[in-house]
């Protein structure tokens, strides 16, 4: 063979090698082309390694101390938020107040329901400021809490766990990812759906998470 | 030799904390600015290869084919949002642009580019082009908020400087494809 239909051959060679080697590190880098951004890639982990919720002391809209393990064995829903958030908040609370009005059953129980707690990050909200945005929302205080941290250092570890990344904006707000977090009977952080999901879908990612009883819900006329 | 010590210069200008704080707080300046000018730093590095090499690796680079083939590839992975932000999250991702973007994507357009024919040549720059001013104009009127760590506004003017700079950069290369030339006389 002569030197030029040789390295035109080698060229080939090292244009497939480079394709291969490079789709395979494309591929890995966006979890097979089904995440190209760093909130897919969350959800994707999430939902392939539950992961166990931090152990971080919050307390709710009339002061009581609480922690999210305290909800092991129900079915539970975590959102983050800002009182005065005038965007993606709204969406979010808005979601939550659909969910806070689906009717819930297993087995008929009232304890079986969907937990909800929306926990601010932002460090003005108070108690009572937080009281005031959840009756806002028609939330009861006890299904649907709204919580701050007892400690604002423990946010890092809160927000990290969860993977939520606040950043401030301009005016004193915030820009963060959202999204409806489900925690498992086992305490886990097990599936990341985005901020307007319906009751119906909020159920099926319940049924496909573990061992609970599978839940039902449908949205009653309120 | 000159232009090869100027491009690591470059580079570790680019590397001190204060640029990087600089042009990575603004989504357009870290897209923009940072991207382009560590590859462009990589084509003046190139330049600096001993001629004996050059033609090692023309033997596997005939027509530029695999040094293209090689850049386009490297250059997508930094087009990902999630690889932005990455970058601004992991200490090891930012080292990775650092060394990938001169060497895998500068480094070879500048060994490879003067080999590709003019066809070669259009078609990338065709396919390119229309790549960038897409993502751009994606930025500008996507619903959700593609990276973590920008702000909405942020991903807004970084894709419409996308789309701005596709236009641009192919009208200039649009005036250079249709500039009037003599065309040679034809001989009977």
């Amino acid at each position: 063979m002569g030197d030029e239909p040789r390295a035109w051959l080698r060229t080939a060679v090292a244009s497939l090698a480079i394709c291969a080697a490079g789709g395979a590190l494309l591929a890995r880098g966006t979890d097979g082309f089904r995440a190209l951004t760093s909130e897919q890639a969350r959800r994707n982990e999430i939902a392939r390694a539950p992961r166990a919720v931090p152990a971080v002391a919050l307390e709710d809209q009339d002061g009581r101390p609480f922690a999210l393990a305290a909800y092991r064995g129900r079915p539970l829903a975590v959102d983050f938020v800002y009182t005065q958030c005038r965007s993606v908040c709204s969406l979010l609370s808005t979601g939550f107040q659909r969910l806070d009005r689906a009717e819930w059953s297993r087995g008929g129980a009232r304890d079986d329901r969907l937990q909800l707690v929306s926990v601010s990050f932002d460090p003005r909200d108070t108690p009572a400021r937080l009281r005031e945005y959840a009756s806002h929302f028609g939330a009861d205080g006890h299904a649907w809490r709204f919580a701050r941290l007892r400690d604002p250092g423990d946010l890092g570890e809160l927000l990290g766990a969860f993977g939520v990344v606040v950043i401030p904006a301009a005016g004193g707000d915030f820009q963060h990812n959202a999204a409806v977090h489900l925690v498992d009977a086992r305490g886990r952080l097990a599936r990341v759906l985005d901020a307007g999901a319906q009751p119906e879908e909020v159920a099926r990612a319940l049924a496909s998470m573990g061992p609970a009883p599978p839940l039902a819900a449908a949205t009653d006329g309120r | 030799m000159i232009a090869a010590l100027a491009g690591m210069l470059l580079v570790g200008i680019l590397a001190l904390p204060e640029a990087r704080e600089a042009l990575e707080r603004v989504m357009a300046a870290h897209m923009l600015v940072q991207i382009p000018l560590l590859a462009a730093a990589g084509a003046l590095i190139a330049s600096g290869v001993p001629p004996g090499w050059r033609t090692r690796i023309e033997a596997w680079n005939r027509g530029g084919v695999s040094g293209m083939v090689l850049a386009l590839i490297a250059s997508a992975w930094w087009m990902v949002p999630r690889a932005l932000d990455q970058a601004l999250a992991s200490p090891a991702m930012e080292l990775t642009k650092f060394v990938t973007l001169p060497l895998l994507v500068g480094a070879p357009v500048a060994l490879s580019w003067s080999h590709v024919g003019a066809v070669g040549r259009g078609f990338v720059i065709a396919n390119v082009l229309p790549m960038w001013a897409v993502v751009g104009w994606l930025y500008v009127v996507a619903p959700v908020r593609v990276c973590n760590f920008y702000l909405v506004e942020q991903q807004v003017s970084a894709g419409a400087a996308l789309l701005a700079a596709s236009v641009a950069l192919a009208a200039g290369v649009g005036v250079l494809a249709f500039r009037p030339y003599r065309t040679p006389p034809i001989h009977r």
